[in-house]
């Protein structure tokens, strides 16, 4: 009966704490509105950690205010000398005892979902069904991502597209200096570290929270990385596995067709002053050392431009231009020359047409 | 030689002074100065953030300014800022003349001086360093220019100038007691001070190493954290966290330190539990070095790493917990007075606590994924230094400065500048919180609309203005006290439990006429009881030998401070090899002369002690 009681009352703290930080954020990026697996779990320790710091702060703030406002120093008792206790062992052991106990309660589910998190057996068995458990390996550059799904052969960059409801397992590198990939509403972040030695982990995406964050999650370098740290955003489309397969099939064959005059002309340049940094095929054999830069093969079909700026041809304009303005410290400024307007127009129109969509 | 005749220029005083009370005042002052220039980054900082896609700074220019921050606010404010409490009050607290060393606690002063000049002069000589205070070593290597060089030089130096200081009070407080106080007799803020040192010595070697390594491959062609060529940059992390951590207890462990003297004393309360008040410091201590890795959740150090770091950390807040009941129950059933060190006590046991708790959510490795590196830890870490350190700085400010300069700051501008304070603190952290749960990142120059953030962005800058406001009211409050404080009697606030509050207000170079004989925990509420106006002499009157000052820390700081100018433009002009090895010759040159030269420092002859005390006494 008094279990029940405590059971309820603590239940409904939790609820309470609950729709008071649901309240925060924005679907697509807060990690209080947990959109999968691993989101999840997070969120529940959030939540039991919370309701434990909770009721000790209660606690503090009850003795606290009652010891402030009893005990303050009234008019004619200045010269009252209080008892001069020196302490006591029963109290002593009671706040000893007590915040250990608490703790044990929450190291124990701490511990096993720090275990969880990091089972990532399934990618490294060695006959994975590669159509069941998808791999992606995130390579993390100043101020790009870059996505390979190995088994597939395909690259893409700056959108991350991954099939819901699943497990999905990353591999993590950075090229150049320390990164960290977070994808708040879905998972904790974990390091791109500049060693060999890769970071596993593993995240699952939940189909209807990624329908009520409008299909699209934001990602973020977390690991101040250099002058543009704060702009190297990617976003994550969370598509059923059906519709990823689909994806998947056509990056495999996407090849750019191009039709349009002005295009064409466009073509002509960016194989004359881009090639060397950007591939425009999803397909890209050269070693990742190569790959110097995002891989173009669906730009036509990206969220956003370098990550930030909203898809249109104006802003591709104004990336063309001037990247230095949008990103500082960005490594595309001063390695193609001058572009003049005829120019950057033809290639706006040929880099729209890079679409698989 | 009498004590007039020996009378020279103030600044000549200053410059070449051994005398702890002194050297406390040039901690003030310096530590002040960096925390005013810390506290205008950290203004800049708010205003770039205040609202989406602003260009106030620069991205580069804001990366400078929140490392700058960092630094400045840990290294050259909160470090030399606790020094110049403990060297006011410690040699004091436990009856002694001065510290063990005294040429050496100017040289820690000057080391420490002349790192942070270097550090500054980034600003001035082509940028400041830029990869955060944590300089970790894959950014560090990469970052342009010689920003990072002065990091790695300047903390070198100020590095040297606090591990000697630290050493110094061990010495001090193992050998310099006078009759009677054994160690557990000790104040608390002596306690603190004492285990704070250890942790100096132990926590800043560590430091060293890793500087050194990155001075190697940034001047000197290493490859330490180079993977191409078999470095690692994670040992970087390691070594800078095995330092970071316990750095954080090296400054709280002081201020629970001065807390406690403080509640202690507004409560007319001796401190509750006593001993395991010492306990849980020396605990707490000890752990501090058995959780560093907990800043490197996110690294990939396996689950098992994790788990086990998880753990430890939340052991530490069973010490805390301990020191935060033992507060709450010194003032209970006690006759509180609500002064403004006081003020500042009372604020601080919410806020703390308020830090102390999201620390323990920090510590669920598996949630940590979520808060790390994002505001939400930017506010827990604010809460444990602004709220905890900070806060007892200023709290210790007002109730030693009339012990330091011999004049009561105003109480009532120094509740204005509490309550602006506290409550710019709160406003201005609190919501940080819930930024970073709402997937904002630290360290970022910039943030883009529409992604929930600009509110709680807005209403953290309008607090940090509150809080340069209290500032403000406080460095009010210094010019108007020293043009026209009142004079402190010895003991300044009537109720002083401690050796401190026995002699005059400001002691006299000697301290003690007669070394005290210690008959108990807080020995001056002792004597009082019994009514008696003075404390128990262990000694007769006599002629009390001091050192004399000495120019060579100066010079020896001088020396490392150009050799470090030299050294740093080495690869880039012929002259910087010269420079640096003229720097060297001038410090090694100082020590040299340091080692040949007898100095037995000179006598104050009793006639002259008594004439002292006599006017000492008056006043
Ligand atoms: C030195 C290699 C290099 C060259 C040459 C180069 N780029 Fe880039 N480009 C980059 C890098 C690196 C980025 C990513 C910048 C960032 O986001 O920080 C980039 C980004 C882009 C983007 C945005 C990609 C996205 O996914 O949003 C476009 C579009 C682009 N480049 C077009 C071009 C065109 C057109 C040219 C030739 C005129 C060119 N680049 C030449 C390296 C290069
Ligand atoms: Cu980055």
């Amino acid at each position: 009966m008094k279990k029940w009681l405590l059971n309820w009352r603590l239940f409904s703290l939790f609820s309470v704490m609950a729709l008071v930080l649901a309240g925060c954020g924005e679907p697509f990026i807060s990690a209080l509105q947990p959109a999968g697996e691993v989101a999840d779990m997070q969120y529940s320790l959030m939540l039991l950690s919370t309701a434990i710091m909770v009721l000790v702060i209660l606690v503090v703030t009850i003795i606290f205010v009652y010891v402030v406002i009893r005990f303050r120093q009234r008019k004619g008792e200045e010269n009252k000398i209080p008892k001069q206790v020196e302490g006591s062992h029963k109290l002593e052991i009671i706040w000893t005892v007590i915040p250990i106990i608490l703790l044990i309660i929450l190291a124990v589910p701490t511990v096993k979902a720090t275990f969880e998190l990091a089972d990532v057996k399934p990618m490294n068995k060695e006959n994975r069904d590669k159509e069941k458990t998808l791999v992606v390996n995130v390579r993390a550059n100043l101020y790009w991502w870059e996505f390979e799904y190995p088994d597939y052969g395909v690259i893409t960059s700056q959108d991350l597209v991954v099939p819901t409801d699943e497990r999905v397992y990353f591999n993590l590198k950075a090229s150049d200096v320390k990164h960290s990939f977070w994808i708040p509403a879905v998972g904790g972040k974990m390091d791109t570290n500049v060693e060999e030695s890769k970071n596993q982990f593993w995240l699952e995406f939940d189909q209807e929270d990624a329908e009520k964050a409008g299909g699209i999650f934001y990602g973020k370098c977390a690991e101040l990385c250099g002058p543009s740290h704060a702009l190297m955003d990617f976003k994550v489309k969370a598509v059923p596995r059906d519709e990823f397969n689909q994806w998947i099939e056509k990056m495999k064959n996407a090849k750019p067709v191009v039709t349009d005059p002005v295009a064409k002309e466009g073509e002509a340049i960016f194989n004359k002053s881009c090639i060397g940094c950007h591939a425009v095929t999803p397909v890209d054999n050269r070693p990742e050392q190569a790959r110097t830069a995002p891989n173009l093969g669906n730009f036509g079909d990206r969220e956003r431009i370098a990550g930030i700026l909203e898809h249109n041809e104006e802003n591709l304009k104004k990336w063309l231009k001037d990247p230095e303005s949008i990103k500082p410290g960005n490594t595309m400024t001063n390695t193609y020359g001058k572009l003049t307007d005829e120019q950057i127009d033809a290639l706006t129109k040929y880099l729209m047409s890079l679409k698989v969509e | 030689m009498s004590t007039v005749a020996r009378k020279k220029s103030l600044i000549w005083d200053y410059l070449t002074t051994v005398d702890h009370k002194k050297i406390a005042i040039l901690y003030l002052i310096a530590g002040g100065l960096f925390f005013i220039m810390g506290g205008i980054e950290a203004l800049f900082i708010r205003i770039q953030l205040a609202v989406p896609n602003n260009d106030f700074v620069s991205a580069g220019l804001y990366n400078e300014i929140l490392t700058m921050h960092g630094t400045t606010m840990i290294f050259l404010a909160a470090m030399p800022l606790v020094f110049a409490m403990m060297n006011a009050v410690v040699p004091i607290q436990i009856g002694a003349r001065d510290v063990a060393f005294p040429f050496l606690n100017s040289l820690g002063f000057w080391l420490f001086f002349f790192g942070g000049l270097f550090l500054n002069l980034s600003w001035f000589l082509g940028g400041a360093p830029d990869a955060g205070w944590t300089s970790y070593a894959s950014l560090s290597l990469e970052s342009p220019g010689h920003g990072i060089d002065f990091y790695v030089l300047g903390l070198q130096i100020s590095g040297l100038g606090t591990l000697i200081g630290g050493i110094n009070f061990l010495v001090t407080i193992v050998n310099m007691r006078a009759p009677g106080m054994t160690y557990m007799r000790m104040p608390l803020f002596t306690w603190t001070t004492f285990v704070a040192s250890a942790l100096i010595l132990f926590a800043f070697p560590p430091l060293t190493v890793g500087l050194i390594f990155l001075m190697m491959d940034r001047l000197f062609g290493g490859n330490f954290f180079d993977p191409a060529l078999g470095g690692n940059t994670i040992i970087w992390e390691h070594l800078f966290w095995i330092f970071g951590h316990p750095e954080v207890y090296i400054l709280v462990l002081p201020a629970f330190g001065i807390f406690s003297e403080i509640i202690s004393t507004f409560s007319k309360k001796r401190l509750f539990g006593y001993s395991s008040m010492v306990f849980a410091t020396v605990l707490i201590g000890f752990l501090g070095f058995m959780v560093w890795a907990h800043h490197m959740f996110t690294v990939g150090m396996g689950p098992i790493a994790n788990a086990i770091f998880a753990v430890a950390t939340m052991a530490i807040a069973v010490p805390t917990g301990i020191k935060i009941f033992n507060w709450l129950f010194t003032m209970w059933g006690g006759s509180i007075r609500f002064t403004t060190p006081m003020l500042y006590a009372v604020g601080f046991i919410p806020s703390f606590v308020m830090g102390g708790v999201t620390g323990v959510m920090n510590a669920t490795a598996a949630a940590d994924y979520q808060y790390h590196d994002s505001y939400f830890v930017v506010a827990h870490f604010h809460y444990v230094i602004v709220g905890g350190v900070v806060f007892a700085l200023l709290a210790g400010a007002h109730y030693w400065w009339p012990k330091m300069f011999g004049k009561m700051l105003s109480e009532k501008l120094g509740k204005v500048t509490f309550w602006l304070f506290f409550i710019g603190f709160h406003l201005t952290f609190f919501i940080q919180h819930f930024l970073g749960l709402m997937g904002m990142p630290r360290r970022v120059f910039t943030y883009l609309p529409g992604q929930g953030w600009e509110t709680g962005n807005l209403i953290s800058t309008i607090g940090a203005f509150f809080m340069a406001a209290g500032t403000i009211v406080l460095l009010v409050n210094i010019v108007i006290t020293t043009v026209k404080g009142k004079k402190a009697e010895a003991d300044a606030w009537g109720d002083g439990r401690t050796l401190e509050w026995a002699v005059s207000s400001p002691a006299p170079e000697y301290n003690f006429a007669q070394t005290p004989l210690v008959r108990g925990l807080d020995a001056l509420w002792v004597e009082k009881m019994e009514g008696k106006k003075g404390l128990t002499p262990a000694e007769p009157l006599g002629d009390i030998h001091m050192p004399n000052p000495s120019f060579l820390p100066f010079v020896i700081s001088l020396g490392l401070f150009i050799s470090a100018l030299g050294f740093m433009y080495h690869n880039d002009h012929s002259w910087g090899l010269m420079v640096g090895i003229v720097g060297l010759l001038i410090t090694f040159g100082a020590m040299f002369l340091r080692s040949v030269i007898d100095d037995h420092g000179y006598h104050i002859h009793k006639e002259e002690i008594i004439e002292a005390e006599k006017k000492g006494a008056k006043a």
